[in-house]
């Protein structure tokens, strides 16, 4: 039996990035701590891959420290590579291969690690265990994706946007393997550009724009720090705009913006500031074309931060 | 919860096995490597086997109730006269289904034939001695004809080693350059190399699986030329074996060397044809490739698949020792040893 790692599973200082004229990751930090699900949480094009991948050494930065469960990528990397699991963005698996035997062909790399069947058991693959890679699902691939990742018992699992693609049944029976792993002790990073992913299987998250961090904390402190615990949008029939500051100055709306004809209000207290807005409303003689509320998310803490959305292009 | 690992458990096993897995269970690679060799060799044989000597059919133009012209023709093995009118007889020139006419005129015989069909002027020595004998002729020097057949020198013998050089060739280049762009096209080489596997072990798998495929392939395509065509094995078999696998590394090498960066099926595959194309033409598996001119017999002296055929030739057909096919095997391991090393240096896992 191994020993489990002492003190951060990943530690990442001034990390940068550039492809010719690019900069991808532009002075980014990141500290993860033991038995820790890490999320770095961004649009397309934020730098999430390219981080990840150095961190799994499959990438090299331009400048910035990376260590890895206390080591440093070049010193002895087949011992460090024996502690990972990885599951990569858009990895295929040869389709001619069975569940099977793609397994066991991963853990044939491994010193230590769970027997393939005990793996596929884990992602619930059983029943495929004799089919071949070509005629799995989405979600199957990724599950076997998954149990690759898995079959080397690895004190770190990197997963670079694990669920993307799969349909909402796909993702949750995912997250629940995902959550297993977690339950067992160890690290997980993770990138994704869901939200709800964030917020369900992540204990801290680095919201990330432009290659940096930009905001910090875990799913609860990042809402909060919103200063508002709903959010309210709405847009108004071929009306006159309304200025924002009339809306900032309403009863419980702490921020107000517009962005493309809708109306976007960070709310205190939901059940006085939307009196007050449709008394407002009436008031100007505008009529709502569209009015709905939520909870904050993490979505709107990056709306907040960014002023755009997360899946915007 | 480390168990006692079997050895079919290895690293290397285990990607050599994927190997076998990935080509058997591609219908159309067997096919390839394994069928079509084998119908191609069955097509050229039997298309350029040796005839027996047929008979040359010629038309005989006499005036009706004149026999003897016609007898002293027919009294020869070789010769199939019929008679026929003389526009008859010149129409059956015309579309060759007769490539000569004897016709009897007042001076004597009149042969009329194309000088440039050498079996018509075949026919014209056949016929005129035929006629000649019949009226008397007699030979001031005796003769015997000894005939004889001889294996190895018929088209058949000199295209299976061809054919078994271009077809070890093709499996080596094809076989290493698409799996592995396809693998890295996949992003499946930058999954393997972040496991703790032996990027060494993961080349190694395709030189191993290629070594022990090499044994069915060229098994199976001696093994029909023997058995089929009576080709002769003249040689020594370890020797050929010996030629058989430095050949299969080699292009291997040069397989790996073309997918080294290859990012697509396409460029792959152009790259391949490229490297390809002047060997099929210089490197004489279906003609001698002795038939290009001089200036540029060096260059195809250097090409390995012309050393490779040049090698498998001199075993099958000459019985050459090693130290006869030396100069060939000296080709391929430098072409071997070049590309190999050239592909390591460039290699590009992601």
């Amino acid at each position: 039996m191994r020993t489990r790692q002492q003190g951060p599973a990943l530690q990442v200082r001034g990390l940068h990035k550039a492809y010719q004229d690019v900069v991808a990751v532009d002075g980014l930090d990141l500290e993860i701590q033991a038995g820790e699900c890490f999320g770095l949480l961004g649009p397309n094009g934020a730098g999430k891959t390219t981080t990840i991948e150095i961190c799994e050494g499959l990438n090299t930065p331009d400048s910035g420290e990376v260590l890895v469960l206390g080591r440093h990528w070049g010193e002895d990397d087949r011992t460090l590579r024996e502690l990972l699991g990885i599951s990569l963005q858009e990895t295929q698996f040869s389709e001619k291969l069975t569940v099977e035997e793609t397994v066991r062909l991963f853990r044939s790399f491994y010193r230590d690690g769970a027997s393939p069947a005990n793996v596929i058991a884990m992602v619930q693959l059983q029943e495929k265990t004799h089919s071949r890679v070509g005629q799995l699902s989405g979600g199957q691939k990724q599950r076997l994706a998954l149990a690759c990742a898995l079959v080397g018992n690895p004190e770190l699992l990197f997963l670079d946007e694990p669920t993307t693609g799969l349909d909402p049944q796909s993702r949750r029976q995912l997250w629940e393997l995902i959550e297993v792993f977690k339950s067992d002790g160890r690290s997980i990073l993770l990138t994704t550009h869901y939200m709800d992913e964030a917020e369900r299987l992540c204990d801290r998250v680095a919201i990330v724009d432009h290659g940096r961090t930009i905001a910090l904390g875990t799913p609860r402190e990042l809402i909060a720090g919103l200063r508002a615990e709903h959010v309210l949008e709405f847009a108004l029939a071929g009306a006159p705009a309304i200025d924002d500051g009339a809306l900032r100055s309403l009863e419980g709306v702490c921020e107000a913006d517009r962005r493309d004809g809708t109306y976007r209000l960070q709310v205190e207290e939901l059940h006085r500031a939307m009196p007050a807005l449709l008394q407002e409303l009436r008031r100007q003689g505008a009529q709502l074309s569209e009015l709905r509320t939520h909870s904050a998310t993490l979505e709107d803490v990056f709306v907040s931060l960014t002023g755009r959305n997360l899946r915007d292009e | 919860m480390s168990e006692a690992r079997r050895w079919s458990d290895h690293p290397l096993v285990q990607l050599t096995r994927v190997r076998y897995r990935e080509f058997f269970r591609e219908p159309e690679a067997v096919f390839w490597v394994f069928v079509f060799p084998i119908l191609l060799a069955a097509g050229l044989g039997i298309a350029f086997r040796n005839r027996a000597p047929e008979r040359t059919v010629i038309g005989v133009v006499a005036p009706s109730g004149d026999t003897t012209l016609l007898a002293a023709l027919r009294s020869g093995p070789e010769l199939q006269a019929s008679s026929m009118t003389d526009s008859a007889a010149a129409q059956a020139l015309r579309t060759g289904d007769v490539v000569l006419v004897v016709t009897r005129t007042r001076a004597g015989i009149e042969y009329r034939y194309d000088q440039t069909r050498p079996e018509s002027r075949t026919a014209r020595l056949l016929a005129d001695e035929a006629l000649q004998r019949a009226r008397g002729r007699q030979d001031p020097v005796p003769v015997r004809d000894h005939l004889v057949e001889e294996r190895g020198a018929r088209y058949i013998d000199f295209l299976i080693p061809g054919l078994l050089g271009m077809n070890l060739m093709g499996s080596g280049i094809w076989g290493l350059g698409f799996a592995i762009v396809d693998a890295r096209k996949k992003r499946l080489l930058k999954r393997l190399i972040a496991t703790p596997m032996s990027r060494w072990q993961y080349l190694a798998s395709f030189a191993l699986s290629r070594l022990t495929l090499l044994f069915l392939e060229v098994g199976l395509l001696l093994g029909f030329a023997v058995l089929v065509f009576g080709v002769p094995m003249r040689g020594s078999l370890p020797l050929l074996l010996l030629i058989c696998l430095l050949s299969s590394l080699c292009f291997a090498s040069l397989g790996l060397l073309i997918a080294s960066r290859a990012q697509t099926i396409e460029g792959a595959s152009g790259l391949m044809n490229l490297a390809m194309l002047p060997m099929w033409i210089f490197s004489g598996v279906f003609f001698s490739s002795s038939r290009f001119p001089e200036p540029i017999q060096p260059f195809i002296q250097a090409l390995p698949l012309t050393a490779v055929i040049d090698a498998l030739r001199g075993n099958v057909l000459r019985g050459a020792g090693l130290t006869t096919v030396a100069p060939e095997l000296a080709i391929i391991l430098a072409w071997m040893v070049v590309s190999f090393g050239l592909a390591v240096k460039l290699f590009r896992w992601r």
